[in-house]
């Protein structure tokens, strides 16, 4: 097995996204709590840990959907975690309930902070780098839950231009080699077709097809 | 309201837990084939290229909206181009973000 740098090398690779992340949940915190009560964002939070599903199914509430639909939003923007967790299971090892716990750890960041370039990952790497994260994810929800009078509107704030910046820098840092700019190139041109008539989370999990380049000869 | 709001979490909790093991628990701790390995490195461009369009113009639907957030995003990648911190880079966008909805 190839070696491992370590949970406290995943801890201090993630640290730069424990800002952005805490603004993130801020955001979800303030938005949440009229719609969802107070407890249940934070709940939400800890249990599902993902802001785009976090973001859709609020979205679908908020905007007098039916619970089967935000369940549904929900569902789909965290659908992409299958082609994620089918690239990384070849690198997890230990008992099915063990690489199943340690799934539990793959989010945006700590995917791609894991990846050695040659498609393995580090576990323990996936593993650290999602702790900061997740308390910040927290805390974040807390802070926006408790203190949302005085922030006020987070998109006057400009706080949904911060998912596009936090993964525009983790493209740049991924996109290197000729085939990873086409494999972008080609995941952006997915997304940009169906979004007009997709639902909400079916163009980014249709866009990991455009990883199939990689079946083609160098 | 807030009823609904906990069935919502609790499916989504369940549901999450079960797309994330999906993958691991089929093919854990297997040697990765190049044809495969080549595949799977890709995975990570496509998808994070995917979410900066996603993210930019989505509508929280079907749909492309073009608002204050594309403005985000190219202050954004000038910041990155910069090669300023990831904090910087986030703080920058949002800042931007902010600016163009006020004037607007």
């Amino acid at each position: 097995m190839p070696d491992e740098r370590g949970i406290r090398a995943g801890v201090r690779a993630a640290l730069p996204f424990v800002l952005p992340t805490l603004l993130l949940g801020a955001s979800f915190g303030v938005l949440a709590k009229p719609v969802m009560g107070p407890v249940a964002p934070i709940v939400m939070s800890v249990l599902v840990f993902s802001g785009g599903a976090q973001f859709a199914a609020l979205s679908v509430l908020a905007s007098g959907g039916t619970t089967a639909a935000a369940i549904a939003a929900g569902l789909l923007m965290n659908a992409r975690w299958v082609p994620m967790g089918f690239a990384i299971g070849p690198s997890l090892r230990g008992g099915l309930r063990s690489r199943a716990l340690q799934a539990q750890a793959i989010v945006d960041a700590s995917f791609a902070i894991a990846g050695r370039g040659d498609g393995t990952f580090d576990r323990t790497v996936l593993i650290g780098a999602t702790l900061p994260q997740a308390s910040a994810w927290i805390a974040g929800t807390v802070l926006g839950v408790l203190g949302g009078g005085a922030l006020g509107d987070p998109a006057r704030l400009g706080l949904d231009a911060v998912f596009p910046a936090f993964y525009l820098s983790l493209l740049v840092e991924e996109a290197r080699g000729r085939r990873a700019v086409a494999a972008a190139a080609g995941g952006a041109a997915i997304t940009v077709a169906l979004m007009p008539v997709a639902p909400a989370g079916v163009p980014a999990i249709a866009a990991s097809l455009a990883a199939l380049i990689g079946l083609r000869r160098p | 309201m807030t009823g609904a709001a906990w069935i919502v979490v609790g499916a989504l909790f369940a549901g999450t837990v079960a797309l994330k093991a999906v993958g691991p628990v089929t093919f854990g701790g297997r040697r990765l084939s190049p044809r495969a390995a080549g595949v799977i490195g890709l995975v990570a461009p496509a998808l994070l290229a995917a979410l900066v369009v996603y993210e930019t113009f989505g509508a929280g639907g079907p749909g492309v909206t073009v608002d204050a957030r594309v403005a985000g995003l190219a202050a954004a990648a000038v910041a990155i181009a910069l090669r300023r911190s990831m904090i910087v880079v986030v703080v920058v966008a949002a800042l931007t973000a902010a600016a163009v909805r006020a004037l607007l």
